[in-house]
């Protein structure tokens, strides 16, 4: 199954990368997103540092819509969604590579977004592990939503406006989490965010487990 | 009664959307029930 | 009762369910707004509580009753299961809708504002959200049978994700801000005890009545699109027969 799963993550990546949809589209609309959130919290009143774990993943969090939706997107317009039916590769295979390669690109442009609220918004960080621990599972979280809830709503011509109503408040527990853990590790007091880590990895669980459940039924849609 | 417009603003709203929740279901069954041939239909 | 069918989704069940709502809801208008007294704390604001309360609880009874559907029609594939998931999910969402209004309108005057972010309010509005984000798959158009998977799939995760909802929102909150919740009089007058489990019986009983209204004309509805897609097929076997004729096939 591992080796059936890597074979779909190595075929969504490559597709994106020969694409550069998530290079030329993706990031630069989250990175954007950070520079509109300044222009609505006035930087000069100090706010924003306080406030940039929320926004950090708020960006994440609308890239991750963009993202689920592409991975299906690019079977559906490409009519190659029956063949991935009829490849006789397990369902549960596909989904996990499917939420591998949103994790792959979600991972990249965390890198990116960090680095810009580093710099933009002038925060600085006490605990890198923690950070690390907390938006590990964060992400792997919302791969397996967003491939699940990516395939539901890959047929329906109305998608893109679709799938954030169906996605986003699914995600809302992420966000919690990965702010308040964020928050632990700018402020050094990780006590509390380890908490909100194991959280995390708690819902990365579920969202996967449920998502490898249920994707055989979604891929039966036409 | 104390809070009286909050009360009855809830208790309206609440039989309100209710009622017309009900009346529009019984128009709809009502209309759809002409286009469906007697022997299709479960009940009665 | 005569042997012609009815010109609507009535019956004699339904007739029966219908005065009983009807008798019900002004008894209960008639405990909660007279009868009932006034709270020692809250005053009549706790009026508010006989509707409020049952309102979340037929929420969730709709929401549990969409997750069997879509759990039992995932497993046998029929007509009914998807049917019974469309109107409970429909009902969930308006009694959402009312909790939210509901409970609003009760924390004006006991917290002195509509809105805080209550662990409880917070996760009913995601809870509605979800529910919207349900009907709106839905209404996407598509054929019987793919509308009745991509829904059971959705409505199978309803339940999951709205207890995951519930327990973070809860953790953020309480990890947040005091509890604030005015929690109801443990040493609660009787009437107000009976005239809240009154408040749940009606409700049990109007929810019942709406949802078989709900479900037949689900049911019809679904018996008006199979027939116009029969016709739409003969027609369309007719214009290629026609067609065919003058051709060399």
């Amino acid at each position: 199954m591992f080796a059936e799963a890597r074979i779909v993550a190595a075929k969504d990546l490559r597709l994106e990368w020969r694409s550069r949809v998530t290079t030329t589209q993706v990031v630069p609309f989250a990175v954007l997103t950070l520079v509109l959130f300044a222009f609505a919290i006035d930087p000069s009143r100090g706010v924003l540092g306080r406030v940039a774990p929320g926004l950090f993943w708020v960006a994440v969090l609308l890239s991750t819509t963009l993202a689920a939706n592409r991975a299906h997107a690019v079977e559906t317009d490409a009519g190659t969604r029956d063949m991935l039916r009829l490849s006789g590769l397990e369902p549960r295979a596909v989904f996990a590579g499917k939420a591998a390669a949103i994790v792959v690109q979600l991972l990249g442009l965390e890198i990116v977004l960090a680095a810009g609220t580093v710099v933009l918004y002038n925060v600085q960080l006490a605990t890198p592990a923690l950070l690390l621990s907390a938006a590990l599972p964060a992400t792997v979280a919302l791969g397996a939503a967003g491939a699940t809830y990516g395939a539901l709503a890959a047929s329906v011509r109305v998608r893109e406006t679709l799938l954030p109503l169906l996605l986003l408040p699914v995600l809302a527990p992420v966000l919690i989490a990965a702010t308040s853990a964020t928050e632990a590790a700018i402020d050094s007091t990780p006590e509390a965010g380890w908490g909100w880590a194991g959280l995390l990895v708690v819902l990365a669980l579920l969202y996967a487990g449920a998502g490898a459940g249920i994707y055989g039924v979604l891929l039966e849609d036409q | 009664m104390t809070h009286a417009a909050y009360v009855l603003t809830g208790w309206g709203v609440v039989a309100g959307s209710v009622a017309l929740f009900t009346w529009r279901t019984l128009r709809r069954g009502r209309t759809l029930s002409r286009l469906v041939p007697e022997e299709r239909r479960r009940w009665g | 009762m005569t042997t012609i069918a009815p010109a609507g989704t009535g019956s004699r069940a339904t007739l029966v369910l219908g005065w009983l709502s009807l008798a019900g809801v002004a008894a209960l208008a008639a405990l909660g707004l007279w009868w009932s007294p006034a709270d020692v704390v809250q005053g009549d604001s706790v009026r508010l509580m006989y509707v409020h309360v049952p309102s979340a609880i037929l929420m969730y009874a709709g929401c549990s009753l969409c997750a069997l559907g879509s759990l039992m029609w995932l497993r046998k594939r029929t007509d009914g299961w998807d049917t019974l998931a469309q109107a409970s999910a429909e009902l969930a969402t308006l009694f959402a809708a009312l909790t939210l209004v509901t409970g609003m309108l009760w924390g004006r005057p006991t917290w002195g504002a509509y809105w805080t972010w209550d662990a409880r309010l917070t996760s009913t509005t995601l809870l509605f959200l979800l529910l919207v984000g349900y009907l709106a798959l839905r209404s996407v158009p598509a054929s019987a049978d793919t509308r009745a998977r991509r829904s059971a799939v959705l409505g199978l995760l309803l339940v999951p994700n709205a207890m995951i909802v519930h327990y973070s929102v809860d953790w953020w909150n309480t990890l947040h801000q005091d509890a604030t919740v005015a929690k109801l009089d443990p040493t609660i007058d009787d009437l107000m005890l009976f005239t809240l489990f009154a408040g749940m019986v009606v409700g049990g009983v109007v929810f019942s009545w709406l949802l078989t209204h709900r479900f037949r004309v689900a049911w019809l509805q679904r018996q008006v699109d199979e027939v116009s897609l029969d016709r739409a097929i003969v027609e369309r076997r007719a214009e290629a027969d026609l067609a065919g004729h003058g051709s060399t096939r």
